[in-house]
């Protein structure tokens, strides 16, 4: 597993009171300390997102999990998207993280051009990524690098294409014959 | 498979109504059904087989996990295309006389789901003898549909269904080297291949796929 | 074997020269596996060294089939997903899409989706207990539980029209009112549940030979079960008292009066008490859901979302305009996303559904309980025995229909 890397310490973070924070305090908070991880946050629906660059996205999770006032320790769901074939950025990741002991709830969203669709993995911070970033290969092709185990899960293994992108046909390609 | 096919063979002109009224009372009395639950339907089928809807009276009283011990296949549930070579494996895995009911929209037809991951029809895998429709099926349905197929059955007649002679079974391909359950559609298809099947069950020569 | 060389080194599969390793495949066709799961288990004998499960047998495609529906036809895909407690899944569904609309619902359909949902929950505790118990050997719970379970089946289908299907909620409230005589026949299996669940304490909770088939089984400690994403009764069992009932409240559960049942042996038999006492929660749930229902809407006011009463359309111009354009057209959702989650029978169902805009969404995505509690079970079950890995998929609960989605 990556060691977790030690968040560095500035002045301001120590004098901020950190306790019973919502979402966008958080993000607020983030945002002012570590600017280069969150490159621009979204409130809406009463829900708080991050976009994060896919550079920092380990760190930011790591971040997220260890700091005692934050602890983020369950990771809910990852989630891709495909925006479209004529999209740029095309695809997203979403993080959703949740804090058992604190209740609250923050999602993560890295953006991915068609290109180049890599993403560090975060099985490293939490271990229930393994599973969820398997789905998010399988149906979208997002490698996530650094992955143990990075193989097809939904669909058979010999199967071509990436099932949920928008430019697979809803019937697939071919109909089912034995031979 | 066996005795009856001995005497209906030795007895080639002779009538075999009361030998057929007989073994097709006896098949159709104790027809056990193969364990083949998929998804929802299979829990209707549990909702069958226990006490409120009993399906043990009409015969059907154990569910065999084995297929080798099985007569019918409740095929209760959407088949996947990564679960239809697994259903047709454990359908040569039945001995004759065996018999499939599609329980369910999604084994009939695909049901709700027309995309790329389910099977349109579980009759593009097996050849089916009774179809349910239903989202889920009422179990009152899965009833009728046994009773149906148990006098489907008794309309048999013991020549239909005969052994395959030795050398002909010696031949036939053994399970597990058929090409459709190694991605070998990806392949390009070799030369001269024999076909998958040689020996044409009494079911399949009336179907297509 | 080819099954062998794809597994990671991480998992420490050790090489011994006499090879006394063998590997075998359980399912996907197999009587105790609950659905079409298949595990590829490396066994030394009877002791399972590593057990990996291979699911996908099941995959049908209901995320992309989402884009392709309406957002009120998507309601009816939902109840497949897990198909043992559907009326939680459509309650997450709809729910996330009124958050998108940013709609209120009226208080007698958060009452009734609390009943609903709260009956629900029990009896997909019964499938579980009949299924867990008869793959462990008691056959006799199997039949009690479903008859107990066809109760609950009438009721649902008397309210909404299907056993096992039921799509009763729609988005901004319900189908339909309840029918004329509902509450009295809720209060007459509320007055059965409980003898029905000291019948069950009777057979199986005293029963030696479970208990000692499920003591000491299936270990996870907390962090490690916080760290694999587990939810529901599974983390319960594992002494974290986390319910999403009681941490981000939903449709007025902040108002019931009702118990989160916490153990701490972290072991199958752990998760099966909690199961049990959730039932007795979910008894008391009911009852307090029954004595709150007050005459009232069932369908909130919003004429662009919500299908007009029958009457209406039939007399006025303008809810039968409504009509045709909300079954034609569908509902015009603003663009934005939004992640729902709540306390399934299994665990945490979160609902993730992203729209652009328009009558279709452009990305739903149900974070199934049951697809991460699987993804434990390589952990759970290093060096136990055959037979405990049954007895550990029964405790897991896991219901194919949402590991495959």
């Amino acid at each position: 597993m990556p060691e977790l890397q030690q968040p560095e310490q500035t002045p301001a973070q120590v004098s901020e009171p950190r306790n019973h924070q919502t979402p966008s305090q958080i993000a607020a908070a983030l945002q002012r300390d570590h600017p280069e991880w969150a490159s621009e946050i979204v409130e809406a629906l009463g829900e708080t997102t991050i976009v994060v660059p896919r550079e920092y996205i380990i760190e930011a999770c790591s971040f997220l999990k260890t700091d005692p006032d934050l602890n983020f320790n369950f990771l809910a769901d990852v989630c891709g998207f495909d925006r479209g074939p004529e999209e740029e950025p095309r695809f997203e990741v979403n993080y959703h993280l949740f804090s058992t002991t604190k209740h609250h709830r923050l999602r993560l969203k890295v953006l991915l051009n068609e290109e180049d669709t890599h993403v560090p993995t975060v099985t490293g911070v939490w271990r229930t990524a393994n599973w969820h970033e398997r789905e998010t290969y399988d149906l979208f092709g997002v490698i996530f690098d650094g992955h143990p185990d990075l193989r097809r899960i939904l669909l058979p293994d010999d199967w071509q294409g990436y099932a949920l992108r928008k430019d697979f046909p809803l019937r697939g390609y071919e109909p089912y014959s034995l031979t | 498979m066996g005795l009856e096919n001995v005497i209906a063979e030795a007895l080639p002109e002779v009538l075999t109504t009361r030998l057929d009224s007989l073994i097709n009372w006896a098949r159709k009395s104790s027809l056990w059904p193969a364990t083949f639950g998929l998804a929802c339907c299979a829990i209707e089928m549990m909702n069958v087989t226990s006490s409120r809807n009993d399906l043990a009276r009409f015969g059907a009283e154990v569910f065999r996990a084995s297929p080798r011990q099985a007569d019918v296949m409740i095929v209760s549930g959407r088949v996947s295309r990564k679960m239809a070579p697994v259903l047709r494996r454990i359908y040569d895995q039945m001995p004759e006389p065996k018999w499939v009911i599609s329980m369910g929209a999604c084994a009939t037809s695909g049901g709700v789901f027309d995309n790329y991951a389910i099977v349109q029809g579980v009759d593009k895998v097996v050849p089916v003898d009774v179809y349910i429709p239903g989202c889920p099926p009422r179990p009152e349905m899965l009833i009728h549909a046994v009773i149906m197929l148990q006098e489907k059955v008794m309309k048999e007649s013991v020549r239909d269904r005969r052994d395959a002679p030795e050398e002909e079974a010696r031949e036939a391909i053994t399970p597990g080297t058929l090409p459709v359950t190694d991605g070998s559609t990806l392949r390009e298809p070799e030369k001269d291949q024999p076909p998958p099947y040689t020996i044409a069950s009494t079911h399949e020569k009336r179907r297509s796929f | 074997m080819s099954a062998v060389a794809n597994i990671p080194p991480q998992f420490e599969i050790v090489d011994r020269p006499l090879d006394t390793q063998m590997t075998i495949s359980m399912g996907p066709q197999h009587p105790s596996t609950h659905g079409v799961l298949r595990l590829e288990l490396v066994l030394d004998g009877e002791m399972v060294v590593k057990a990996t499960p291979d699911i996908g047998y099941l995959h049908t495609g209901m995320e992309k089939l989402f884009e392709y529906r309406k957002y009120q036809q998507g309601i009816v895909i939902t109840d497949r997903m897990d198909y043992l407690n559907p009326l939680g899944n459509n309650l997450a569904y709809v729910m996330a899409v009124e958050k998108l609309l940013q709609i209120e619902i009226p208080e007698r359909a958060q009452t009734i989706r609390v009943l609903m949902c709260e009956l629900q929950r029990i009896a997909s505790h019964l499938v579980w207990l009949g299924t867990h118990a008869l793959d462990i050997g008691a056959m006799t719970v199997f039949f009690y539980c479903f008859r107990e379970r066809e109760k609950i089946m009438n009721l649902i289908e008397a309210a909404s029209g299907g056993r096992l299907t039921p799509s009763y909620f729609r988005v901004g409230g319900l189908m339909m009112d309840l029918p004329a005589g509902f509450e009295r026949r809720v209060q007459q299996f509320q007055n059965g549940l409980p003898h029905a669940l000291d019948e069950f304490d009777k057979l199986v909770t005293g029963n030696r030979i479970f208990q000692k088939r499920t003591q000491g089984i299936g270990y996870i400690s907390a962090e490690d079960a916080i760290d694999w994403g587990l939810s529901g009764p599974i983390l319960r069992g594992s002494g974290v008292g986390l319910d999403i009932r009681r941490a981000n409240p939903y449709t007025g559960y902040e108002n019931y009066d009702f118990e989160i049942p916490v153990e701490h042996d972290c072991d199958v038999w752990a998760r099966y008490l909690v199961r049990m006492r959730e039932m007795r929660e979910c008894h008391k749930i009911v009852q307090q859901a029954l004595a709150r229902l007050k005459p009232g809407p069932v369908k909130a006011d919003a004429p662009k979302v919500v299908l007009p009463d029958r009457e209406a359309m039939k007399t006025h111009m303008d809810a039968l305009i409504h009509h045709f354009l909300l079954v034609a057209e569908g509902v015009d959702v603003p663009p934005g996303e939004v992640y729902q989650p709540i306390e399934a029978s299994k665990g945490e169902l979160g609902v993730y559904i992203k729209s652009t805009g328009g009558p279709k969404p452009a990305r739903v995505h149900f974070r199934g309980p049951s697809f991460i509690n699987l993804s434990a079970l390589p952990d759970m079950s290093r060096g136990c025995m055959v037979a405990d890995i049954v007895a550990i998929i029964g405790s897991l609960d896991i219901v194919l229909g949402e590991i495959d989605r």
